[in-house]
């Protein structure tokens, strides 16, 4: 057990903190260390230009997708060089908000599943930013239950014609491909009718719809598809295989555990430890030492848990889905150190925006949390995972599970 | 970086989960709990046989001289055995005081002793209510001798030897306290076996009257020494709590999937799974935190006090969780004398108080992050 780096990692950090230091948009700096879910605009310049503009920087001097290979734009690097990069690259990580999907889970799946030409042809600007990749799994009808997807591919010739609508696409707006999943075949049970694709975002008949989320903010959108064409050569995978195709997505999800979520713990232990109360500092108030002590151990424990799924990533063992607790504890941490922080302010917690506490940051992030909670797996979809993958607790009944697709009740549809 | 413990130091911990499975079956604590015997005389023998006693003790203390991280892989297994024995009073308070402040004729007359299972030894540091403080401490030591009285003081009444925490000065500084070693069995204390939460790890009141004690370490710097020993402890005791969460876990999960109810295994009911995923999460928590507490704990890190302190927070939360959840799954019968789950809901309440109450280590925690924070 050793937390100090080897001499070859410790070259590493110091080569990639003098890049940093010399080519950082540090003007940025102040204001990326101080946004947090639910604020991740910057003031006086759009955040996906200085996003692109960072990524692009890091792939020409080798620094972007540190973990693929070279050939697909990558460094070759291992996955504690990664968690090293992670670490000097500090709030500039932020900036990657916008390729977490694209990087995380549709690059590796191409890797799995496309031609060799595709790949060389399209990782390379997905790695440097230069395109950005979205995946088009959910739909109206399949949130949790993703294999109930409706949207139809059939074939046409050489060609696959898409109709239906995806919803909670991240970045769909402005993206440049994606990956979707599609019903080639609605006769069969519902894993075994899937086919996985890849298209141009700008290919006729795709609309982006974006969605007004809860907090007012729009993340997400809907995107529609009427008679969108894509290429039997963008399929990935087999036709009827796309459930497994997409297990390989997620399960790389689950990898990208590196990556780190959020849990709201350092900036309210950086709030309490200025705030004062009524009867003094916060920080020497009782209650609220508690509190932070019983979020700081979530908070390590989650740290530690990834440090360790790390080490094991090193030796070769691949990433299981014990990773899951990983956005189920942060998930409601956040939204409850959000809801803490309002009330450790008091009446004036209510006011949002620049005319609140710290600008309305805990304002915001309250109103971002929920989501965090549902996207990409709900608290519940977590704990199922937990329960029968982890621990071995037998499946939900599933009462559609050896029934046609088309022959599954439906209501009101 | 590599944060896991090496091959050799699990195999230790398989080796340690064999002989424990072997001659610390429940059947064998339930002889303690039900009072047959004040502990696991035979268990104690085997311990010290298998080195596991003196696993971080010097060789030249007769000990195995491996370290801390092989203790804390037996230490799991110690909690996950829920076993009988004073091995947190004897190993992790009282040899780890030894260690840090003994004189080489104090090291080398008690060590070997421990090692060799013919000694067993304690820390008396509470005199009734509260947490660790330096006010607390009312005991008095004067001209080599003490007077007072300590409660609870954990294994007691079977100890041989106690390091006893005493007033030496009236300041109101942490310079007051001074640290003694006594031996229990030369006259001049009086032990009173108590009641209480755990029976298979006894608890006692130890009264001292003008009973002779020799000073361990320096006059004036007991306090700093016992910070020391409980954060040591904190980690130590944190991995028994990670074995016991996980043994309360795992037998859960096997009760969920063995009983029918409604026609179908209860741990296919949501209510039942989300409740052992829960259990899983906090364990797995406690465990991460728990490894980091032992990182530090042996490369002696300037973090230990705040690894330390994690680590105990987090493992005290997940035992305490695990056991009274393990309760709800078994339904009634996880209520009955007969069943095991009981044991580790009294070792997960009883082992969250003994090394002072989670306010005590949240404090800790929450101070340690500030000055942290400072510099």
């Amino acid at each position: 057990m050793n937390f100090d780096d080897t001499p070859q990692e410790a070259e590493f950090r110091s080569l990639a903190r003098a890049w940093i230091g010399a080519n950082a948009p540090k003007q940025y700096e102040e204001e990326l260390r101080k946004s947090s879910l639910g604020r991740t605009q910057l003031k006086n310049a759009n955040i996906l230009e200085v996003a692109k503009a960072w990524q692009k920087k890091k792939a020409d001097a080798g620094w972007a997708c540190l973990h693929w290979p070279k050939d697909y734009g990558g460094r070759g690097a291992s996955p504690i060089e990664r968690v090293i990069w992670q670490q000097e690259e500090g709030a500039f990580g932020k900036l990657s908000g916008m390729f977490i999907i694209g990087h995380g889970m549709c690059g590796p799946t191409m890797m799995a599943f496309a031609r060799e030409e595709h790949k060389r042809s399209y990782l390379p600007p997905l790695a440097s930013g230069e395109k950005v990749w979205c995946q088009l799994f959910s739909e109206p009808a399949g949130g949790s239950d993703v294999a109930g997807l409706r949207t139809r591919a059939e074939k046409d010739g050489d060609d696959w014609v898409i109709n239906g609508q995806k919803i909670w696409t991240s970045g769909a707006h402005y993206s440049d491909y994606g990956i979707l999943l599609t019903r080639t075949d609605p006769t069969v049970p519902k894993h075994k009718g899937l086919t996985m694709f890849f298209l141009d975002m700008k290919s006729p008949g795709v609309e982006v719809r974006p969605i007004k989320q809860a907090s007012g903010a729009s993340d997400f959108n809907e995107v529609y598809f009427s008679n969108v064409r894509i290429p039997d050569h963008q399929r990935l995978g087999e036709v009827g295989d796309g459930w497994n195709v997409s297990l390989t997505t997620l399960m790389n999800e689950r990898s990208a555990i590196g990556a780190g979520v959020s849990t709201g713990f350092p900036e309210l232990f950086e709030y309490c430890s200025s705030l004062m109360l009524d009867d003094g500092p916060a920080i020497e108030d009782r209650a609220v030492r508690s509190k932070l002590a019983n979020w700081a151990v979530k908070a390590s424990g989650l740290r530690y848990t990834s440090m360790r799924a790390i080490s094991a990533l090193s030796k070769g063992e691949r990433p299981g889905p014990e990773n899951s607790i990983g956005k189920l504890v942060a998930g409601s941490m956040i939204q409850d150190v959000a809801t803490y922080a309002l009330d450790l302010q008091g009446a004036s917690g209510v006011v949002s925006g620049e005319d609140g506490e710290l600008a309305g940051r805990f304002q915001a992030m309250l109103l971002r949390a929920p989501g965090t909670r549902v996207e990409g797996g709900t608290d519940e979809i977590m704990r199922n995972i937990i329960a029968e993958r982890v621990l071995g607790l037998p499946g939900d009944i599933r009462v559609d599970k050896d029934v046609p697709f088309n022959k599954i009740p439906t209501k009101g549809r | 970086m590599n944060f896991d413990f090496s091959d050799d130091q699990k195999q230790l911990r398989d080796q340690a989960r064999k002989f424990l499975t072997e001659k610390c079956s429940p059947k064998t604590v339930r002889v303690v709990l039900d009072g047959k015997a004040p502990y696991d005389k035979e268990l104690w023998k085997g311990l010290a046989e298998m080195g596991f006693l003196g696993v971080a003790i010097p060789e030249e203390f007769g000990g195995a001289g491996a370290g801390h991280l092989e203790l804390c892989v037996i230490a799991e297994e110690m909690g996950r055995a829920n076993a009988p024995v004073p091995f947190s009073s004897t190993v992790y308070l009282a040899a780890e005081a030894l260690l840090i402040a003994g004189s080489d004729a104090q090291k080398k007359k008690w060590l070997p002793a421990i090692a060799s299972g013919e000694a067993i030894g304690t820390l008396a540091l509470f005199e009734g209510k509260g947490n660790p403080a330096p006010k607390n401490i009312k005991l008095t030591a004067a001209n080599g001798v003490l007077n007072g009285v300590k409660k609870p003081v954990a294994d007691g009444a079977i100890s041989d030897f106690a390091v006893v925490a005493a007033r030496t000065g009236s300041s109101g500084r942490d310079g007051d306290i001074s640290l003694f070693l006594v031996d229990l069995k030369a006259g001049g204390v009086e032990v009173k076996s108590l009641t209480n939460l755990d029976p298979t790890r006894g608890q006692a009141e130890i009264t001292f009257k003008d009973c002779k004690a020799e000073p361990l370490g320096a006059a004036g710097e007991g306090w700093s020494i016992l910070t020391q020993v409980l954060d040591r402890a904190a980690v130590l005791c944190a991995f028994e709590q990670v074995g016991g969460s996980d043994r309360a876990l795992e037998m859960g999960r096997d009760y969920a999937l063995d009983r029918i109810a409604f026609g179908r295994q209860i741990g296919s009911f949501q209510a039942v799974k989300h409740m052992l995923a829960d259990m899983y999460v906090s364990a797995t928590l406690a465990r991460s935190n728990s490894y980091y507490g032992a990182w530090a704990l042996s490369t002696n890190a300037a973090d230990l006090p705040e690894a330390a302190a994690a680590a105990r927070i987090s493992a005290t939360q997940a035992f305490q969780h695990c056991a009274k959840n393990n309760i709800q799954v078994h339904g009634g019968m996880g209520f009955t004398w007969e069943f095991d789950c009981h044991m580790y809901y009294r070792r997960a309440n009883a082992m969250a108080l003994g090394l002072g109450s989670l306010s005590y280590w949240e404090d800790q925690l929450i101070d340690h992050m500030r000055k942290k924070n400072a510099a």
